[in-house]
Formats: structure tokens, C-alpha cells, sequence
């Protein structure tokens, strides 16, 4: 479970989150939604601890990543908004550095990258250097790096992005797999259709504040709008004029 | 520790994959100076060599005025040919490097016990010029003397009375001091090597994270910053290290084949040696490696760093300027300057010199020091927010 508590992170003059606070449950996916720049990727890396915020606080499954950030991120598997591989290095060389990293043993670490190649249909590329991947492969790697620890709590920051139709359907098959092992799953997207498809829960942000939070259903009858879209656009709006 | 050892084995891994870089640090780098350095000390050599025993060509205009004279050159190892009509415009014109000319009242004059005048036309815009003006110029003095001292003791005086002073040579170059003027390239060239060998994976491991976007994902493990810091600059060091040992081992074979005895020079390149720049290098290599990681934490590509990193290089020039050119005399601090500690060290190694405990002490001690410091600067660059927030 993750908890954030009245985030906020300036960047000199520009306040990029502003009291930003949710709950994201195991066992579900909770949908972070904004348009570009509202300040999803900052509370991403706020919650993998990357960057410091100025306020509030971050609990992953209650651990307080202020006073104890290695252990927030042993419980997190992250996929970030940059997801670079090592070009010279096969696709299992690069999850077994992470396996490594996380400080498995050489046994499990094994029988976990199998499964997770054998989960993301990764066989005909594992033992190939990832240079020259199409991004579809790239983002497959980058999950099974970022599961192999086999976190409670999976952080995704944009994970469909750039990927193509299919890529996108096995990739939230896998996501709901994911929940369904009771994980808590938390992804945020600038795409409307994404959490319509995926989440449980609905965190909608613009301009670095939390704007709505329900589920599709409460964010419909919150707004008077029938279709999520329309819900999604009469959110954002109004704060597209204010300050 | 034990992470930090992971990040070691993976950068070491990455980076013996990449043919290119592992030819230019591992081959070229520590290869390529000492083979030049051979090929140029073999010209030096051979031209040293031709100097001194090949004729010096002569065109004498008037010879047959002064046959005694043509008699003594001839027999000081100069080659007598007869001087074209117009000696000057000759030399002018290049065909003759050097002439003589002997007028026409040289007879008269020699008979007469005055000063007879020779007239010596040469180009001193000309490279051979020099030396060899200075030769003809010898010969003939030794000429003059002889014939001065005979026509004193002839007077009955004795030849002293018209040398009131006479300068003694006592050259205090060392033949193994003349070697090392040769080498003094070579202190230069190893530690350059230390630049050279880590540099690309110095670049690779944090500003080729950066540039690849790999590194949030890394800061997102488990891992303290500072571990992966740790396991990058030991893999950095491993390389410039490995470099600097094929360079030695380049430079000692390279020695077996220096025609150091032609010049009667003696080169120092054993186990003496090596146990004497081994212990001044090691710290070094750390030292450079923290720095270039530091260096490179900063910047946002491969290409930034390597701009960056390649002005770097430029440092352990100002020893190679401090100690070769400069007229400093060695004084005890200068082994506490880390770079121009190593430089002195290893001339003075290369020469058969000593070197005290005290200075050898002072070069490592100063060199860990920066080591320390440079690697203190790396971790708060690397500790910083900063440095994962790529683009």
C-alpha cells in the first residue's frame, strides 16, 4: 500500500506539486491521470524517492521513505519515465544486474527471471543485446527488471507510452495479473482510455494538485458526465485558467 | 560493499564488450607512446651518430694558396671539394652548405707573421648550419693554435705566455643522465596513461548513464548512491590501472631495444625502476579516476564529458613544463605537488638516481590526499538530486 500525505515540491520559482495526497490499495490499480507537465512524474519519483519533497510525507506498506528510503524502495518495483537498458548487455544480463542489485541469491534469482520471461513473452529476446530493441522489447525488459525483486507495490510512470496496440493489451493483461496477485499497482498516464480500461481507482491531477479522486463511477457522478472523457476534460479544465 | 561490488563486475563486464574502447585504452593508449617514443629516439640516435662521423663538405676556393691548411682540415675529417666561381651566391643558392675562401694575399700575409684572413661563408638560416659552421670553426682554430704555439717556441716563448687562460672540460652529465634527457617524455607519457585508460569508462558508467536514461531506474534500487559511486570508480581505476602496467611493460621491452649504448648512455628500466614508480602510480590512478568521475558527473552526454574529460588531459602537461623546461631546481615540496611529484620520481628513477624515502613518501602521501578529496567531491556530486533527474 502506498500513502502520500500533502506532497509538495517546488523547483525554484515553479511549484510542480502542490498537497498532493492519495492512497493507492493493494490488490488494485489506482490510475494517476493529468495532462502533460501536471506534475505526474514528480510525484513518481517523490514516491521511489528520487527526489525530496518539500512537504509532506511518502509510506510504502507504512515504511516512512523520509527516514528510511532504501527500505521504501525494497519494497517498490519501479518502472520510471526513463527506462534505459545497457546496449551491450543481453536483456537477462540486464535483469540479473538488477536481481544483483536487490541482492538475490543466483538460484532465485534464476528461477524469477525465468518466470518473468516466460510471464512477458520474453524468449526470443533474452539472451540478445538490447541494443537495437523496438520499445515494445525495451519497456518488457524494463518491467521484468523493475518485478524481480518481486515488489508488493509496482510504480509505473507511463508504461504504454510508445508502445502499439498489442504491446499496450498484453501489457495491461500482465498489469492486471499483477493486482490480481493482491499487488498495488500504481500507473499514471496522460491517457483517458488507459485508466478507463485499467483502474480501479482515479487520481486525477493538474497543475500539480489533486483535482478528483474516486473511482470511474464516482468521478462520473462527481462531474454529471456520462463518459469518463468528458468527466476526465471538465476536471482539468476549469484549472487550466486558474493559477 | 558487497553492492558495490556488483556495479564493479557489471561495468567491468559492459565495457570489455565494446571493442573500440577496449582497444583504445587497453592497446593504443599504453602501446602507441612507447613504440613512437622508439621509432624517435632511433632517428635521434642515427642523426647523433652521423653527426659526428661523417665528412664535413667543404668547398675551398684558393686551395692551392694554403695546402698546409687543406692538409690539416682534410686530416680533421673535412671532405675538400673546389669551390664553385661565385662562393657566395652558391651557398645562396643551396648548392654548397658550406665555403672557404682563401684570398690572394693569404701567402703574403702568413709569410709576413701577421694575421692572415680566411673568409667562411655559410646561411645561418639553415638548419645544418649551426653545427656545422661550428665544426669548420673548430677545425680551423686548432689549425691556428698549432701553427701559433709552433712560431712562439721558435722566438724561444713559451706557447702558455700567449694562453693566459685554458678551460678544462668536465662535463657532469652522467651517461645515464644524457638518457634521461632523451626520456624525459617518457614520465609524461605514463602518466597520461593513467588519463587515457580510465577515461572512456569513466564517461560511460555516469554521464552514458545519464545520457542512455538508465540511471533513475538504477537510483530506484535498493542501493546507496554512494555504493554504486564505489563500484564505478574501482572499475574505473582496474582499467587506468591495467593501462598503466601494459605501458611499464611496453616501456621495458621497448628498452631492450633502445640503442642506448651507441650514445653511451645507460637506462635504468628494472626492477629498480618499477619498484620505485609503482608505489607513486597507484595512487595516482585512484586519484584520476575519482576526478574524472567527479568531472563527469556534471555533464549531460558522452560527448559533454568527453570535451571535458579531454581538456583534463591537458593537466599533466604542467609538471612535464615544471620540470623539463622551467629552470627550477628540485626542491622537497615539489614532491608534495601531486603529477609533478610522479613526474620527478620517474626521471629520477629513469636516471639511476636515488630517491629518498622522505620524497617517495611525500608523492604518495599528497597523491592519496587528492585522492580522498577528489573522491569526497564525487560523492556529493553523485549524492546530489541532481545528478539522476535526466533531461
Amino acid at each position: 500500500m502506498i500513502e502520500v500525505r500533502h506532497l509538495s515540491k517546488s523547483y525554484g520559482e515553479v511549484a510542480a506539486v502542490r498537497d498532493v495526497s492519495f492512497v493507492a490499495r493493494d490488490g488494485e490499480i489506482t490510475g494517476l491521470l493529468g495532462p502533460n507537465g501536471a506534475g505526474k512524474t514528480t510525484t513518481m519519483r517523490m514516491l521511489y524517492t528520487l527526489v525530496r519533497p518539500d512537504s509532506g510525507s511518502v509510506l510504502v506498506d507504512g515504511i516512512d521513505a523520509a527516514t528510511d528510503p532504501l527500505a521504501v524502495r525494497r519494497h517498490l518495483g519501479v518502472l520510471p519515465d526513463s527506462r534505459g537498458l545497457y546496449r551491450r548487455l543481453s536483456a537477462r544480463e540486464n535483469i540479473e544486474y538488477y536481481a544483483e542489485l536487490h541482492g538475490l541469491d543466483p538460484v532465485t534469482a534464476r528461477a524469477r527471471i525465468d518466470r518473468l520471461i516466460e510471464r512477458l513473452g520474453m524468449h526470443n529476446i533474452a539472451q540478445r543485446r538490447t541494443d537495437g530493441f523496438s520499445q515494445g522489447e525495451r519497456v518488457k525488459t524494463a518491467i521484468a527488471r523493475a518485478l524481480v525483486h518481486e515488489p508488493a507495490n509496482v510504480v509505473l510512470d507511463e508504461p504504454t507510452n510508445g508502445l502499439d496496440v498489442l504491446a499496450t493489451r498484453a501489457l495491461r493483461e500482465f498489469l492486471r495479473e499483477l493486482k490480481a496477485e493482491g499487488r498495488c499497482v500504481l500507473l499514471s498516464t496522460h491517457v483517458m482510455q488507459e485508466v478507463a480500461a485499467l483502474c480501479d481507482r482515479i487520481v486525477v491531477i493538474a497543475h500539480g494538485r489533486v483535482v478528483a479522486n474516486g473511482s470511474p463511477d464516482e468521478l462520473r457522478a462527481q462531474t454529471g458526465e456520462a463518459a469518463l472523457e468528458e468527466a476526465f476534460m471538465h476536471l482539468i479544465s476549469p484549472s487550466e485558467v486558474s493559477p | 560493499m558487497r553492492s558495490a561490488f556488483v556495479v564493479f563486475r557489471k561495468e567491468l563486464r559492459e565495457s570489455l564488450r565494446d571493442r573500440r574502447a577496449l582497444m583504445n585504452t587497453l592497446l593504443v593508449g599504453p602501446l602507441l607512446g612507447p613504440l613512437l617514443f622508439l621509432v624517435m629516439i632511433r632517428v635521434v640516435v642515427s642523426t647523433e651518430l652521423n653527426k659526428a662521423e661523417k665528412p664535413l663538405p667543404v668547398a675551398i676556393q684558393g686551395a692551392e694558396r694554403a695546402p698546409n691548411l687543406v692538409a690539416a682540415l682534410k686530416a680533421a675529417g673535412a671532405a675538400v671539394s673546389v669551390a664553385p666561381a661565385d662562393p657566395a651566391q652558391a651557398v645562396r643558392d643551396e648548392d654548397i652548405e658550406l665555403a672557404l675562401v682563401i684570398p690572394s694575399n693569404y701567402a703574403e700575409e702568413w709569410q709576413a707573421g701577421r694575421a692572415a684572413t680566411v673568409y667562411a661563408y655559410y646561411d645561418s638560416s639553415r638548419k645544418e648550419a649551426g653545427s656545422q659552421i661550428g665544426r669548420l670553426k673548430g677545425m680551423l682554430e686548432v689549425y691556428s693554435r698549432q701553427v701559433g704555439a709552433m712560431r712562439l717556441m721558435v722566438r724561444g716563448i713559451a706557447p702558455m705566455v700567449a694562453n693566459p687562460l685554458l678551460v678544462a672540460d668536465r662535463d657532469q652529465a652522467t651517461p645515464s643522465s644524457k638518457g634521461a634527457m632523451l626520456f624525459a617524455m617518457l614520465p609524461y607519457m605514463l602518466i597520461l596513461t593513467t588519463f587515457i585508460g580510465g577515461m572512456f569508462l569513466a564517461i560511460d558508467a555516469t554521464a552514458g548513464e545519464r545520457e542512455r536514461q538508465s540511471l533513475e531506474p538504477l537510483f530506484a534500487t535498493p542501493v546507496r548512491r554512494t555504493s554504486f559511486l564505489a563500484g564505478k570508480v574501482m572499475a574505473t581505476t582496474a582499467f587506468a590501472g591495467t593501462s598503466v602496467a601494459m605501458s611499464l611493460v611496453a616501456f621495458l621491452i621497448v628498452g631492450r631495444f633502445m640503442p642506448a649504448a651507441d650514445l653511451g648512455m645507460s637506462i635504468d628500466l628494472g626492477s629498480r625502476f618499477l619498484g620505485l614508480v609503482i608505489p607513486v602510480m597507484l595512487p595516482l590512478v585512484l586519484m584520476v579516476s575519482s576526478l574524472q568521475t567527479f568531472v563527469a558527473a556534471f555533464a549531460k552526454t558522452f560527448r559533454e564529458a568527453q570535451t571535458q574529460l579531454g581538456l583534463l588531459q591537458i593537466v599533466p602537461v604542467v609538471p612535464v613544463l615544471l620540470v623539463t623546461v622551467l629552470p627550477f631546481k628540485t626542491a622537497l615540496w615539489m614532491y608534495a605537488i601531486p603529477l609533478v611529484g610522479q613526474q620527478l620520481v620517474i626521471t629520477r628513477a629513469l636516471r639511476g638516481d636515488t630517491v629518498g624515502l622522505v620524497p617517495e613518501l611525500l608523492v604518495i602521501v599528497s597523491t592519496l590526499v587528492l585522492a580522498a578529496l577528489t573522491y569526497v567531491a564525487a560523492r556529493r556530486a553523485y549524492t546530489s538530486e541532481r545528478l539522476a533527474l535526466s533531461g
